[in-house]
This record gives structure tokens, sequence and C-alpha cells, in this order.
């Protein structure tokens, strides 16, 4: 029977019916819910791993041991795999190795919109690219047969909307698949004399994989009435096309984007009069067909910067544009994603931009620290860049102990590629002031289990990392725990440890106000005769507090009753309310 | 059949996904082909969210554009609004008449727009409005908006009454299941 799965989960399901064994990944939007349910499935060992180079390489050990295995990752944790990933590209797997990126193109929740397209060619490593849920799970066990028939690692390629989109598929059986590991020395000790004998087999792969894309049905021609113009084109844009064009014009839907097709692309391009390219972010099927000698017009008709859609095809492509019922004529405020009421972190940053403390910050929940009316972050970059950018900050500063500079990185984070940068510190004598914004939880991507929390990806116990005793344990001598909601405590352990002439960890403890464990208070009580209408309360940046005829009100509906606007307000107007 | 678009708006947190699986549900067992496309991640941190909903013979696009919408389903009155433009020419708005302060209001940099149902209506668009949170509430909890504003929508629909049912019974879990049913009738009724 025909059911509706998302493109995640459908690639989770892809997954469990060939018989993978091992999953290794570390989250990131659009591609955390493959390995969440990927979890469900009783067969399949699954982990958090704390980064997505640990995570490729536990995934390649597990192909050694004759298991196929599985990691999965957002655009920009593959540049963090990328180390392992270009030489798995020389040494090829045992039992099949399938790895999944999620592109963001719009960044509805990333940093940049890199186009992972390129580290198939980069790195010799084949990709597969579906267009929708059906896809996203057949293309998946196909990934472990070209693996195993190829002797390669296969990357299926993501995006937000083949990712979190939901349609039709039919689900299969799972099929088990064991191989035995053998010591093999040639293949895989990548010292010069064996990697120099690899390269030339990794040449020769990619020439034969290229021959099975001539024939392979996921390389196919839709025909059309209309061979004035023939579309090549794939993953979402594929999608646009047809919806706009329906059986107009040619279409070369392309499910393998690594390594094209040469013939069938020339012979596409020769049995129409205009060849386009229809691809999101940057110029790669264009770019291929250029390197061919073919005229084909791509980027000179369609941006490279975020994502399309069906009117922006139809526009590009001189169709109609449905004219509906237009904008209102009215300024409507945005309504951008904003820190939770009761969220632990306003404390901190609330005392971070009280101090005009400059703000080194990471990738998290806490990056909406930047936002107004709080404003307290001055950078974001990438996973860990808070810890060592402060102290190359720091370092050109000639080491001010006086500084007024901060990192701020949270505990998934810390341990993703944090503690390195702190190494780096403690080695190079820093005296930088790092805070970890400990919330117990790995909060942006939908709250996973991470190192530090005591459970694991199926949710049970299991080892905790004392982010006290790891701190010390390379050699910060000072480390200290404060609790965010305690705003004086918060704000003395800052203004010491900065003056402190040594690196220094400020560990800001409170679990995500959104866990399920965590108990609220009851809704802060305002007494509006106290209110004197200064909005102070208003600095932190709340969405439970706002001003009605002058006066602070608070949302009982949002309030978690933590308590820091109760230590701002100056005339006592905003109480905790008794517990009963 | 053309494609059928439903878009289901909102601020995060709102609990439009039930809304979207409930439609997906009754929506195959009818036979169509079906895309549902929801954003996640950062936009669930009380941001404006969007879900599309699309169905006919086959569905292409997982998203809905501008000027497409047959039906817009707001959870909230500013994303109603926000969100006008992808309406097609005669379609429909269903909106809550519930407001929620955006950050920029409640800093005061920005104003919550007034009189927007009727400024709405004085471009032309069809808007259907009532405060879905009172039904809600009514109906025992203030979280089952999503199902009151799912019984307004029904009124547009073809399916039968017990084809609704059915869809909500295998979307909320039992113990839920009969203060849902009062949500989705009372928004019928709405």
């Amino acid at each position: 029977m025909k059911q509706l799965m998302l493109g995640n989960a459908a690639v989770a399901r892809g997954l469990y019916e060939a018989g993978c064994a091992y999953v290794s990944s570390y989250p990131g939007t659009p591609s955390t819910e493959i390995t969440e349910v990927v979890a469900t499935y009783k067969e399949i060992m699954a982990e958090w791993a704390p980064n997505e180079k640990v995570a490729m390489e536990a995934a390649f050990g597990a192909s050694l041991a004759g298991r196929r295995s599985f990691c999965g990752m957002k655009h920009v944790g593959m540049n963090v795999a990328a180390d392992p990933l270009f030489t798995i590209g020389y040494t090829g797997v045992n039992a099949g190795m399938v790895i999944a990126v999620a592109d963001d193109a719009g960044m509805h929740s990333s940093q940049n919109e890199q186009d992972s397209r390129h580290y198939a060619r980069a790195s010799k490593i084949p990709m597969l690219e579906p267009a929708d849920s059906a896809e996203a799970l057949a293309f998946t066990k196909l990934a472990y047969e070209l693996s195993e028939q190829f002797d390669t690692a296969v990357i299926i390629k993501m995006c937000t909307r083949i990712a979190h989109s939901q349609s039709l598929v039919e689900t299969g059986e799972r099929v088990e698949a064991v191989k035995t590991y053998e010591k093999n020395p040639a293949k895989y000790i990548m010292m010069p004399g064996n990697a120099r004998k690899r390269h030339p087999i990794v040449e020769e792969r990619t020439r034969a994989l290229a021959q099975w894309a001539e024939t392979a049905q996921i390389n196919r021609v839709e025909d059309g009435s209309d061979h004035s113009r023939g579309i090549i084109t794939s993953s979402t844009s594929y999608q646009y096309v047809k919806e706009v064009c329906g059986d107009r014009y040619p279409v070369l839907k392309l499910g393998m984007i690594w390594p094209m097709p040469e013939q069938k692309i020339r012979d596409f391009a020769a049995s129409v009069d205009e060849l386009v390219v229809v691809e999101e972010l940057d110029s790669f099927i264009e770019a291929h067909c250029l390197s061919l000698g073919l005229k084909v017009t791509g980027k000179a008709l369609f941006p490279c910067i975020g994502e399309f859609s069906q009117n922006l095809v139809a526009e590009k492509l001189g169709m109609d544009v449905p004219a509906g019922e237009g904008a209102l004529d009215e300024a409507i405020p945005a309504r951008p994603p904003v820190m939770c009421a009761g969220c632990p972190h306003r404390g901190l940053f609330y005392t971070l931009a009280k101090n005009k403390i400059t703000a080194l910050g990471d990738i998290g929940c806490y990056t909406l620290g930047a936002v107004p009316p709080l404003g307290a972050l001055d950078t974001t970059i990438c996973m860990g860049a808070s810890v060592s950018g402060i102290h190359g900050f720091t370092k050109a500063q000639g080491g001010a102990a006086d500084s007024r500079t901060v990192a701020v990185i949270g505990d998934s984070t810390f341990m993703h590629s944090g503690v390195t940068g702190l190494i780096n510190a403690v080695y190079n004598e820093s005296a930088s002031t790092i805070i970890i914004v400990d919330n117990s939880i790995t909060g942006m991507t939908g709250h996973q289990q991470n190192p530090t929390t005591g459970y694991n990806l199926k949710g049970d116990p299991c080892a905790k990392i004392d982010l006290e005793t790891l701190c010390r344990a390379v050699g910060v001598k000072r480390v200290r725990v404060v609790d965010p909601y305690d705003l004086k405590q918060t704000e003395a352990a800052i203004l010491e440890e900065l003056a402190a002439k040594e690196t220094s960890v400020i560990i800001s403890r409170r679990p995500c106000a959104l866990l399920k464990y965590v108990k609220h208070k009851k809704p802060v009580v305002v007494e509006a005769d106290k209110c004197r209408s200064c909005r102070l309360c208003m600095k932190v940046g709340c969405p439970a507090i706002f001003m009605k005829d002058g006066k602070a009100c608070i949302d009982n509906t949002l309030c978690t009753g933590c308590g820091v606007c109760t230590q701002l307000c100056r005339f006592d107007a905003l109480h905790a309310k008794e517990e009963d | 059949m053309n494609t059928k678009n439903i878009m289901i708006v909102g601020v995060g947190g709102q609990g439009s996904l039930l809304a979207s699986k409930l439609l997906g549900r009754l929506l195959i067992t009818k036979g169509y082909d079906v895309k549902v496309s929801e954003v996640h991640g950062m936009s669930q941190r009380g941001g404006s969210v969007v879900t599309y909903v699309r169905y006919g013979e086959k569905v292409y696009s997982p998203v809905i554009d501008k000027g497409e919408a047959d039906f817009i389903v707001s959870f909230e009155l500013l994303e109603a609004a926000r969100w006008t433009e992808y309406l097609r020419e005669g379609g429909r708005i269903v909106a809550n008449t519930q407001q929620i302060n955006p950050m920029p209001v409640i800093t005061g940099a920005a104003q919550y727009p007034d009189a927007l149902v009727e400024k709405m209506r004085a471009k032309g668009v069809i808007v259907d409005d009532f405060n879905a949170l009172e039904k809600a509430e009514a109906a025992g909890s203030s979280r089952a908006v999503n199902i009151v504003l799912m019984g307004h929508l029904s009124r547009y629909f073809d399916f039968t009454l017990d084809e609704w049912m059915d869809a909500i019974e295998q979307s909320v879990p039992q113990k839920f299941l009969e203060l849902n049913k009062k949500a989705f009738m009372l928004g019928r009724e709405a």
C-alpha cells in the first residue's frame, strides 16, 4: 500500500530495506530525520557521533568489517567529513557504504548555501540525486548495489525540499547483506606507494560508472511534443520544470549527478534546438555540458542564489505565471525565530549585552542571541569557530588580560569541534574566556542527544562526558559553573574570568526549557500600579513579555516563570508567583 | 483534475503539522497523488511557519507558489495577511483571528497592523474569519485550534463527515479523540 513519507524517512526506509546494519551521523537541518527514523528500526545499530568526520570514519569502519553502513549530514557537515571522504574515494569499500548530504538552498537553517555536488566530482565518488520520497527510497537501495558493484562509497544528495517533503512511497522487505573482512594493505593503507597505485583504479572506476550511467534507468529522457527546447535537470528543479512545462519539452532527468553520461547528454542535445539546464545553486550540469563543447543555456537565465519555484522556472522559460490575488498593501512586520520564553541562554546574553562584551558566537539556538533586542553576538562562522577564533582575537590584541571578549559555544557544538580549539588555547597560553552554554541537549536541530547528555540516539542511558572534568583534563585551571537564570552570579563570573590572565571556561548550565522533564514555575505576576513603563524588562527580548496601555504584561501561556525579568525590574513590579 | 493547493500558515509551535498530517491521510485514502512540504529547524523557534499540501492526479512541485493557493488556512491573523499573495484568484482564506505579536512588535520596532480582515476584504479576498482559539477552548483544549480550523475547511470539500472523522481517529491519540471530534464540529459550524 502506498503511504505518505518524508523524504528523509524514505532514505531511512531505504537503508532498512537494503540491509544497512550500522549508522553514525551528526544532526544538522535538513538531514537530521534520516538518522532519527533509522533509530526506530531495531535491526540497525544507529548512533550520534560527536561530529561528521567521526561519523564517516565510523561508518567506513563498519563497511570494512563487512556490514552495510551509512552516515548522514547537512552540507556544511560534509566539509568537516571531507578529510576521510577524499581518501575513502581511493580505498573504496568492503560492504556497501552510503553517505547522505542535505543541501539547504535558500538557507532555511544554515550559514551558507554551498552546493555539495562539487564534492562528488572532487572526491571522485558517485552521487545520486532523488527528486521525491519514492526515489529517495529506491536510490538509497540502488546506492548499495552500486557501492558493492563498483567498490566505492556512494553519496545520496538531498535538499531541503526533498528531505522535508512527504510524497507517496511503497515499502518493501529488508534483505540482509553480510561480507567478511579480509586484510588488504594495498587497498586500505593509503601511504604514497599504495595510493599511487589506487589512483588509476579510481579513475577507471569513474569511467566505468559513467558508462553505467549511459543506460541507467535513473537517467531518463521524458519526450515532449515541442523539440525547439530540451531541458536537462534533476532533483527538485525537475519537479518545477514538469509542473510548468508538463509534456511540452523533452526532459533529460539525471538521477545520477556524478559521473554524468556523456553520450546520453550529447544525443539529447542533438535532439533539440535549444539546450537548457535547470539546476539550483551552482553551474554543475551546465559546466559539464560546456566541457563537452555543447551550446547550453543555464546560469545566464537562472540564478545561482536561493531556491527555485515553479513561478521562477515559468518566468525564466517565458511561460505563464499565475496572477493570483496579489499582496496586501500593508507593512507586515517580520516574524523571525526567537529564543523561547524561559530559554536559559537569555540571561547570559542579557549579561553580555549589558556589559558591552564582544562575543564570538557559534552554531546553535544561541545564535539567536545575535538578534534584537539582545544583539549580543559578534560572529557566527561554523561549528567550533568561536573557541578557535577567540584565541586568535585575544593574541592579536596582545593577549590583553582585560580584553572584553568571550567565546560562546553550546554543549553539543563544543563536543563537535570546540574541544580542539580549547586545547589550542591552553597549549598556546591564551587568556581567552570561553563560555559553554550547556542546555543539556542539541537544541536547534530539534532535541538530539549528545555525548554530554547521558543518553544515546536510541534513548538508552549511556556514558556521559563531564564537561568540567574534560576542560580541566586538557589543562584549564579556571573552570566554573553558573546558573544563567541568576543574573548577578552570571555577571560576577564573567567579569572575574575576563580579568583572569589565563584560559578560563564558564559553563552556563540550565536544561532547555522545552525539554519534557523540565518543570516550569508559575507565570510571573505583574503589579501594574508599580510598573513605571521603563521597559527595562523588554530588554531581554522575551516573547512572553509585552506592553499594554504602557504597562508590562505577561503572556501566561508562554511564561515559564524563569524569573530573569523579575531581577531586572527596579520598581518591584514583577514577581515570581508563590507556589501553592 | 488540476492540482489543488492548500497552505497552512502560522507561528512555530502552533500545531500546524497535525493539520497537514490529517489532510494527507484523508487525501491518500481518496486515491490522490499527494505532496506535503514542511519547514523544520530554525523556523520552529517562534518564527513564521508554512506547510504546503498539494493533491491531484499527479503532483510535481512540493511547494505552492504565489497566486496558486486554493485555500490558505491561517492559525494567526498576521500570518494570513503575510501569505495573502499566495492565494489564487477566487481562493479563500480561513483565518483564526487570534493575534500573536512577533518580536519586532514586542520591542516596539513595528506595529501590529489593524483591521487586517477588513483590508483583505477591501481587496476582494474571500475571508472566513473567526476565533478558533475560543472554539478550541470550548472543546476542551487551546491546543485543538488546528482541528477547529480543519473542521471549518471541511465545509469546502466533498468528503463525508465519516471520512474526516476516520482521518482524525488515525491522526490523534485515543484519549484526545472526543475532544478533537468536538473541536472539528465546532469549526465546521463556525
